[in-house]
């Protein structure tokens, strides 16, 4: 049998695109789960703030995973759990392993590859020193508390000011551990500002900007770390480092897309987002696969990866329909002040749409425009307040101004006023 | 009382202990840390060296030619996995190219075999990625990789499926002559011996003095390395040194067996033979040495990072002697110790007969181990027929490298015990892979807990005081967690 469709993570992104193609009315839509119960990382999140934008309301993670999977039990959806995908291919295989069927090929119409993100490590920020236990990605001591019920440690340095860093600060003072400080490279800080309020601010954290860790101590438990402040290129200041007694040292220091399988399947990547190339549909640059979600690029609100996961759906759904389009594409490109931009591709055609664009800054910004150029000329520009790294910045643009220009290639700027 | 006492499960003690797993004698091995493989042989560069190197006529050229000829054979039985994938010594100017043909001259005096001196072209068609300014090469063959600690791993392994006894958390604080030959102390236990091996590593000076020999000082060397992602592991084929200089033997760039890419390492003196840390500046001097090899060496690949020591001494040669009767000390076995290990063992062997050890051959040793189960080097069938078996193998637990639960009992289940993560890490891989450990820790650490019916609260990193949790969490009144 051939599924219409497969989506790989029962994340919020994979369990929001079968829904929304359920809802639509595709048939045989298959969810892959390699957890033994759907919802991803939100089943860890029991903290609130989650659903404001999509349900107007303040949820906790578990909660909004509830709302879709109550929908999934109407629909006519199948879900396989404890099931890893061990492969994808382009010809819409998907290999997966389980212990009820050990190793099977399925194949499908149209796939959406939903697999989330996973946390920059110790290693891949080089931070110097030993290799004692006491060294956690936040991910993993959040773990630890809400699933586990396992405290990992009692004196708590944190190294990035992440929106999982800065939760984490809170819970573990919650759950009677010393919380020493928030130590963050940049001069701002990347999560939301309401984190930095409510995690930070009401329980009198500290939160130190431009400091890093020079080294971590300690040979069998975490002794300490040495911190540092750094100057405007980042490098340590001599003659400021500090030595902070802690057991326990979490990182909060970036999300990575997991993209293994669209890297093995042979899917183009965006260096920046390092997630895949996709049109504005949510396609990858193999046909028929899609990806949404922070598989694609790391968001910062789970209401905007549901939101994108049913964009990938009806993607998905008009390529059932359609197959292959053969119109030509135009690039979207970051240019002055922005680092990424998704989708990196527009499809070129008669449409009344408009398109949400996302992207992100490379500074902190007051008072901007973001605008958009062809050949140079201006098409559309929308005014910010405020803008930031750690929150997206979005805008609709007007399908018929691209179709206007016909151009190859349309240019994201930010310009202060 | 045993034959013979082997004080270190190194990859020296190790495979001597194998090698004398073979007679009819009652042998142990005393280790202080509670895993074997804990030292210099968990951290260095898993290279089988050809042997061009070592200076001729010293114990190190001709025990390293003789050991990289045994390791085939040693793979074929013990399959810990050996890739004899070959290695160059890169030179990118005419100097190098004078130090080359001098490495050539001594490995021919060293009867190395498949050595060769090669032109750019042939480098290039066969390592692409090298720099494209290399001048010329000295190939070998014969060297290859294999992991340092799965190497002994298996050793030891081997050795305690035919009798051997492993006496591990037992730090030796004495040694005493005795009648028949030695006492040796530990905080709670005492072991007698006829025959003492200091095969200790870092601390077989410590050990010898405590045996009133006090002529030998080792001065460890810290090495410093880094791990890449497996994405970018196929940039080397070989293993690349570059041309030594001042006594360096250069930072290297070599495929590991699990298909990572590795570059390192440096060379610092350090007085603590505990300082495993590894430094800012060090870290730098390896990465930017390396891209002179690989310029295209994409640091954001980089997994992870670490240190190891080589216990070094001011003198050139290994010293393996017995230097008082029944105490046979191994001192100063720096690189290229690894590859010389299984003809070190043979060596000491012949010491032990020389010293009269009546060596009687053991009718029923068992010469081969049975391998760690790899899923990654089944076919789908394969695959098939363990799941139907096993339904732990379709339980994926590493999600980086796809290692199921049944890989990670495959390794708790065998004869040397396994009681931290990172034992089960150096056996099975969980935790080495990108997210290193990030996603699969609490679960490796629920299957410890359950096989081994350990608390969670007790399960270390590593050795003693290496707790990854500290406390339950507050349970909610009249609740339960």
């Amino acid at each position: 049998m051939t599924y219409d469709l497969i989506v790989v993570g029962g994340g919020p992104a994979g369990l929001a695109a079968a829904l929304k193609a359920s809802e639509e009315g595709l048939e045989n839509i298959l969810i892959i789960e390699r957890d033994y119960m759907l919802g991803g990382i939100l089943n860890q999140c029991i903290h609130n703030g989650f659903g404001l934008h999509k349900f107007k309301e303040e949820l906790t993670g578990p909660e909004y995973s509830q709302k879709y999977i109550e929908k999934l039990k109407d629909s006519s959806i199948e879900v396989i759990t404890e099931t890893m995908v061990m492969k994808v291919t382009e010809d819409r295989e998907v290999h997966v392993l389980n212990e009820k069927d050990g190793f099977r090929v399925l194949k499908a119409k149209s796939i959406i590859l939903a697999m989330g993100c996973r946390e920059r490590t110790r290693g891949a920020i080089n931070i110097a020193g030993g290799r004692p236990a006491g060294v956690f990605t936040a991910g993993t001591a959040q773990r630890f508390i809400n699933l586990e019920g396992y405290l990992p440690g009692k004196e708590v340095v944190i190294l990035g000011s992440g929106d999982i860093g800065l939760i984490m600060a809170r819970r573990m003072t919650l759950e009677g551990a010393k919380v020493k400080g928030v130590f963050e490279l940049m001069p701002y800080s990347n999560g939301l500002t309401r984190n930095i309020v409510q995690c930070l601010e009401d329980y009198d954290i500290p939160l130190k900007l431009s400091h890093t860790i020079l080294s971590v101590h300690g040979k069998e438990r975490l002794e300490g770390v040495t911190v540092a402040k750094v100057d405007e290129n980042l490098k340590p200041i001599e003659g400021t480092q500090e030595y902070i007694k802690c057991d326990t040292l979490l990182l909060s220091v970036g999300l990575i897309p997991e993209n293994e399988l669209s890297n093995v399947c042979g899917i183009e990547m965006d260096r920046r987002t390092k997630g895949p190339i996709v049109t504005e549909s949510r396609e990858t640059t193999k046909s028929g696969i899609f990806a949404c979600g922070n598989v694609l690029h790391v968001h910062d609100l789970v209401d905007y990866v549901s939101e994108e996961a049913e964009i990938a759906a009806k993607g998905a759904m008009e390529y059932i329909k359609n197959g292959k389009s053969e119109s030509g594409y135009t690039l979207t490109k970051a240019g002055q002040g922005i680092t990424y931009v998704v989708p990196q591709k527009i499809k070129k055609c008669e449409s009344e749409d408009k398109i949400k664009m996302y992207m992100r800054v490379d500074k902190v910004y007051s008072d901007a425009k973001i605008k958009v150029y062809s050949n140079g000329n201006e098409i559309f520009s929308k005014s910010f307040e405020r803008l930031m790294p750690g929150e997206m910045a979005s805008l609709n643009l007007n399908m018929k101004n691209i179709q206007e220009c016909d151009t190859e290639e349309i240019v994201f700027e930010v310009e202060v006023l | 009382m045993y034959d013979v006492s082997i004080i270190g499960a190194g990859v020296v003690g190790c495979a001597i202990a194998r090698e004398l797993a073979k007679y009819d004698i009652k042998v142990c091995v005393v280790e202080k840390d509670g895993d074997v493989s804990n030292g210099t042989s968990k951290a260095n560069s898993g290279i089988v060296h050809g042997g061009y190197d070592s200076a001729p006529n010293t114990l190190k050229a001709k025990l390293c030619v003789k050991g990289n000829e045994m390791f085939k054979q040693l793979d074929n039985e013990l399959k810990f996995g050996f890739k004899k994938c070959g290695s160059y010594v890169l030179g990118f100017d005419e100097n190098d190219h004078k130090e080359i043909l001098k490495l050539y001259e001594k490995g021919t005096e060293n009867k190395v075999r498949n050595i060769s001196v090669v032109e750019k072209e042939f480098i290039l068609a066969n390592e692409p990625n090298v720099n494209p300014d290399v001048h010329s090469a000295l190939f070998c063959g014969s060297a290859g990789i294999i992991s340092p600690f799965e190497f002994t791993i298996a050793l030891a392994e081997n050795a305690a499926d035919n009798g051997v006894e492993f006496i591990l958390e037992t730090p030796v604080t004495g040694i005493e002559k005795t009648e028949e030959g030695y006492k040796i102390k530990s905080n709670d236990k005492e072991i007698l011996t006829k025959y003492v091996i200091n095969s200790a590593g870092l601390f077989s000076d410590k050990i010898a003095k405590m045996a009133g020999m006090n002529n030998f000082e080792i001065t460890p060397r810290k090495g410093e390395y880094l791990l890449f992602d497996k994405e970018i592991g196929s940039m080397a084929k070989s293993v690349l040194f570059q041309t030594p200089k001042e006594g360096s033997k250069g930072i290297l760039v070599t495929p590991t067996i699990h298909g990572n890419l590795m570059v390192g390492p440096n060379a610092t003196y350090v007085d603590d033979k505990e300082d495993l840390d590894t430094t800012k500046s060090g870290l730098a001097e390896v990465g930017e040495n390396a891209k002179k090899t690989m310029p295209e060496l994409d640091m954001s690949k980089i997994i992870t990072q670490y240190a190891g020591l080589r216990s070094s001494m001011e003198s050139y040669d290994f010293i393996i002697e017995e230097t008082e009767k029944g105490f046979v000390n191994l001192i100063g076995i720096d690189s290229p110790g690894l590859t010389s290990s299984p003809a070190i063992a043979l060596y000491v062997k012949d010491i032990l007969l020389d010293s009269g050890m009546e060596l009687k051959e053991k009718v029923n040793f068992i010469s081969h181990r049975t391998p760690y189960i790899r899923m990654d080097r089944m076919s789908n069938e394969e695959i098939n027929e363990l799941i139907e078996q096993d339904k732990s193998f379709g339980k994926i637990v590493c999600r980086c490298e796809s290692i199921s639960e049944g890989e990670i009992l495959d390794v708790l289940r065998r004869s040397i015990p396994v009681n931290s993560v990172d034992g089960i890490k150096r056996r099975a891989r969980v935790t080495s892979g990108r997210c290193q450990g990030g996603f699969c820790t609490p679960r490796v650490m629920e299957i410890m807990s359950r096989e081994l019916k350990m608390d969670m609260l007790d399960i270390n990193k590593g050795n003693k005081g290496s707790y990854i949790l500290a406390d339950k969490t507050k349970t909610p009144k009249g609740g339960k967690m």
